[in-house]
């Protein structure tokens, strides 16, 4: 068995009395594809937002490849290493698609330079914003959209800036990417190629992806194992077929 | 051969435009050739548009209203100018104590723009734009008390003078240095990152960027600047009175910021110029009860210019008759208006837009919130 | 006693605040703007009770003929300067409202000069309730101002346009698909917004007559600090905010090394409830949603 990258310990939230998330127990290993199902208002982003330090859990502790990283702001846990994408759109949109993404690399320690440094023009300026151009170029690559790159990112089309949100994630260079439905408003061709776009960052940066989804076959076709939540709680869990097909979950699902 | 012609020239109009300038005075102004009207409306306009410019990183760049930046132009004049006129006996050359006095204002004025954007980390839009009017009030309003032997009180701060052909020349550098800064900042990753925060606070967090820092950053910068531009007000004037400073001069900066286009340094340094040569220039032609007439076409002028240019009824119209496309016509020159090639100097040409939604949001701090119920307020 | 007189004066003054900050809260809770020309209709008001005591001699006409004309100028305002950029960027909003703010006062300034009028509107004299002396101008503001304020609550609470101006503050866009009539709601709080800075001229010229075309300027600016710290958008919130920051000026007055710092103290109240509580005292907490 591969590392554990990603654990969580009986992680809730309440807001007010209301428990919007109770005792989520997750661990994901190294190159997992894992999913994270449920019906709408299960509680599924909030978990994100907990991941990704917007919310504080109120109980439960969750640790990035061992260290315990709960309650840390947002800023230190994406350096520890968990990007995420959003449920509805969040790019900068007053931006090209090459600037998101060199947004991304902002913080990458090869990309170090001071405003001091900027301010005079010195050579690693120079140097540093060359390189981080070509390396936004070549994530851009990866999720397909280098041509666009000149583009002003709203002026993309819905998938593609789904696509550059990714890419903006990636370019964080995290341990673990945290994506939050991803294929949702995609047509059945996007979301098959956004699938082999999944696979492919997995094999080529051994990544591990936590995703939010509802489309089944999206889930199915890629996730090897899945958490269901339903109001908060943790339905079932396990390998992705069986946990599926556990009739809780179609229950919950249908609503019965 | 190469390397010269990959230079591009466009980056650094605005330096070369103001350096020729800059060199043309001062040989005019040498050769006897300038009287002092023209000489105060060059510092002046060097200090308006040092003030508008530092503005304009601000609210077009961090995409943060501020009302308050006469508050730090009036720390860097009553501080700069005390400093000036302490220094005065012991120097023999001007220069000495100008500069001491410019690097302590400008520093002083920092360190208020870090105070005031410690509440810009919790309050977003017109919240946070009342909060730095009510500093600028503050400071103000404790300069306006001070001792007489401290800071002048009500009756002003005297100044010492300055050798009146030069200070423009000062000035007019210390706008290039200016320039140089702000714009470096912003063509550079940093400039990206601030950019990031303007286009969305909480995607560029979860991106990593350390908005705390970007915020206090810029705020700091943007007042140091100001604080320059108000120890050069205490040279050109002989006295520092703190009437000057009240939000209405702020307000004044940010209409340079604004009709200069949100978001363009270019714009702003031409509004500034602009609006100061209207300025002075009117209020020596109209005297007496004429003199309202002024503020009169001002006004109207900024209503109908805001109203043209931003309403959206008016969409069409102007995008029918623009200088821009008017001129491309001429020149025959095609470019798709959706394509923006990723080129630094071109950066700032992005229109700005900032949702109602967003600038009305107040922003807690999303990371230590349980919401408490009361919060939840019925109406 | 003079704690209590102090007081009295303190909470009369606030209530004018209040009045004015309530125009300023309704208007940016219904129309999402910040009326900044908001306080020189309180001076155009002022002018208009000017002309008219100097016509009839009678002050309550020219509170009649001042609530009419601002109602007036409010709904021209509006609809000339501010309706051409509904769906504009706020800045661009704001900026036009500057840009009304100076009109107003030029316009005032052109027409009767830079010399202050004074304006008596009436002597009431003293209230004295055994040592208690309070002069009847704070009375009666407290007073009219106090209906007023319920009077708003009231229609705000239980009539259909109240509860459509609600409607429209909570989201415009819903608000019209149910068939409210959302630019006549704007036009209706602005002129409400207008009556009661007539009002509020009326009080502040009755306390001191001296008249001039930056009347409202200051006043503006402290009822909108009292808005901000009650919570914008929030009606209750203004009153609150009004009284608040009128009993701490009264009081600030009284001090004698204070005193010249009262403006200082107003606005570090304000950053001080803003750090601690970002909407303010009552105002809703809206979070954007992750």
């Amino acid at each position: 068995m591969s590392e554990i990258i990603l654990k969580t310990e009986n992680l809730g939230i309440s807001f007010g009395g209301l428990k919007a998330v109770q005792d989520v127990n997750i661990e994901i290993r190294k190159k997992q594809l894992y999913g994270l199902v449920g019906p709408n208002g299960a509680g599924k982003t909030t978990v994100f937002n907990i991941l990704t330090g917007v919310y504080r859990p109120t109980t439960g502790r969750f640790y990035l490849c061992g260290e315990d990283i709960t309650g840390k702001s947002q800023e230190t846990i994406n350096h520890k290493g968990i990007a995420r994408t959003f449920q509805n759109i969040r790019l900068f949109n007053n931006m090209t698609v090459i600037r998101n993404v060199l947004v991304g690399l902002h913080n990458q320690p090869e990309f170090k330079c001071s405003m001091v440094e900027s301010v005079f023009r010195l050579p690693r300026h120079f140097s540093c914003e060359k390189r981080m151009r070509a390396r936004a170029k070549e994530i851009l690559r990866i999720v397909g959209l280098e041509e666009e790159r000149n583009l002003l990112s709203c002026n993309l089309p819905y998938g593609k800036q789904r696509k550059l949100e990714i890419a903006r994630a990636l370019a964080t260079n995290p341990k673990i990417l945290l994506l939050d439905e991803p294929a949702a408003g995609m047509n059945p061709n996007e979301t098959e190629d956004l699938m082999n776009i999944i696979t492919r960052i997995r094999d080529e940066f051994d990544m591990t992806v936590l995703l939010i989804e509802h489309d089944m076959k999206f889930v199915s076709g890629l996730c090897d194992e899945v958490t269901v939540l339903n109001f908060g709680i943790v339905l079932t869990k396990g390998d992705t077929k069986t946990a599926l097909n556990d009739p809780e979950v179609i229950k919950a699902y249908i609503g019965g | 051969m190469k390397q010269i012609s990959k230079i591009k020239w466009h980056h650094y109009i605005n330096y070369i435009v103001i350096a020729i300038l800059t060199v043309v005075f001062a040989f005019m102004s040498f050769g006897g050739m300038l009287d002092s009207s023209t000489l105060y409306m060059l510092e002046k306009m060097a200090i308006a548009v040092m003030l508008a410019v530092s503005l304009s990183v601000v609210v077009g760049f961090l995409g943060e209203l501020s009302l308050g930046h006469a508050g730090f132009m009036c720390v860097g004049a009553y501080l700069g100018g005390k400093i000036s006129c302490l220094l005065e006996p012991f120097f023999d050359n001007g220069m000495v104590t100008l500069l001491i006095s410019i690097i302590i204002g400008g520093i002083a004025a920092a360190a208020c723009g870090i105070i005031i954007g410690l509440p810009a980390l919790r309050l977003k839009g017109d919240y946070l734009a009342i909060v730095t009017l009510a500093f600028g009030e503050i400071v103000r309003s404790l300069f306006m008390n001070s001792s007489s032997e401290s800071f002048g009180g009500s009756l002003g701060l005297n100044t010492p003078r300055y050798d009146k052909n030069s200070l423009f020349i000062i000035a007019l550098l210390l706008v290039l240095v200016c320039l140089a800064v702000l714009q470096n900042i912003i063509r550079s990753k940093h400039g990206r990152a601030i950019t990031s925060i303007r286009d969305n606070e909480i995607a560029s967090r979860a991106t990593g960027i350390n908005v705390t820092k970007y915020k206090l950053a810029v705020f700091s910068i943007s007042a140091f600047f100001a604080g320059i531009a108000g120890v050069l007000y205490s040279f050109s004037n002989y006295t520092v009175q703190s009437t000057k400073f009240s939000y209405n001069y702020s307000i004044e900066i940010l209409v340079m910021v604004v009709l200069g286009g949100m978001g363009s340094i270019n714009g702003s340094i031409i509004a500034a110029t602009l609006i100061t040569y209207l300025d002075i220039t009117l209020q020596t032609k109209l005297t007496g009860n004429l003199a309202v007439l002024q503020d009169l076409l001002y006004s109207l002028i900024l209503i109908v210019l805001v109203i043209y240019n931003n309403a959206p009824a008016l969409k069409g119209f102007r995008e029918k008759y623009n200088l821009k496309n008017t001129l491309n016509g001429i020149f025959k020159r095609r470019n798709d208006p959706a394509r923006h090639t990723d080129d630094e100097a071109k950066w700032d040409r992005v229109p700005t837009k900032i949702k109602v939604d967003e600038v009305l949001s107040v922003e807690i701090k999303t990371t230590q919130s349980t919401v408490d119920p009361d919060r939840k307020e019925k109406e | 006693m003079e704690i209590i007189e102090t007081l009295i004066n303190g909470l009369s003054v606030g209530s004018t605040y209040a009045m004015i900050a309530l125009g300023y809260t309704m208007v940016y809770g219904i129309a999402k703007m910040l009326n900044f020309a908001h306080g020189d209709i309180i001076m155009v008001g002022g002018y208009m009770i000017y002309l008219t005591m100097v016509a009839t001699g009678n002050a309550l006409l020219g509170l009649l003929a001042a609530i009419v004309f601002c109602v007036v100028l409010g709904i021209s305002i509006e609809k000339i300067a501010y309706r051409p950029l509904r769906g504009a960027s706020p800045l661009a909003v704001l900026i036009t409202a500057i840009g009304v703010s100076y009109l107003l006062q030029s316009v005032a300034q052109m027409i009767f000069g830079t010399a202050p009028k004074m304006v008596n509107i009436a002597n009431l004299g003293n209230l004295q309730m055994g040592s208690l002396k309070v002069p009847y101008y704070t009375v009666v503001t407290l007073g009219c101002s106090f209906v007023l304020m319920v009077g708003l609550t009231v229609f705000v609470k239980y009539t259909k346009t109240g509860r459509a101006m609600i409607a429209v503050s909570e989201d415009r866009g819903a608000a019209q698909l149910m068939g409210i009539h959302v630019n006549r709601i704007i036009m209706i709080t602005f002129a409400i917004g207008s009556a009661l800075a007539a009002f509020a001229g009326f009080f502040m010229l009755m306390k001191s007559p001296s008249l001039s075309n930056t009347l409202g300027a200051m006043p503006g600016i402290k009822a909108f600090t009292a808005a901000v710290i009650g919570g914008i958008g929030s009606i209750p919130g203004a009153m609150t905010g009004g009284l608040l920051i009128g009993v701490v000026e009264a009081i600030s007055f009284k001090i004698p090394i204070i005193a010249p710092y009262t403006d200082a103290i107003e606005f570090l109240i304000l950053i001080i409830i803003l750090l601690v509580r970002p909407s303010g005292i009552l105002g809703k907490v809206r979070r954007e949603k992750v």
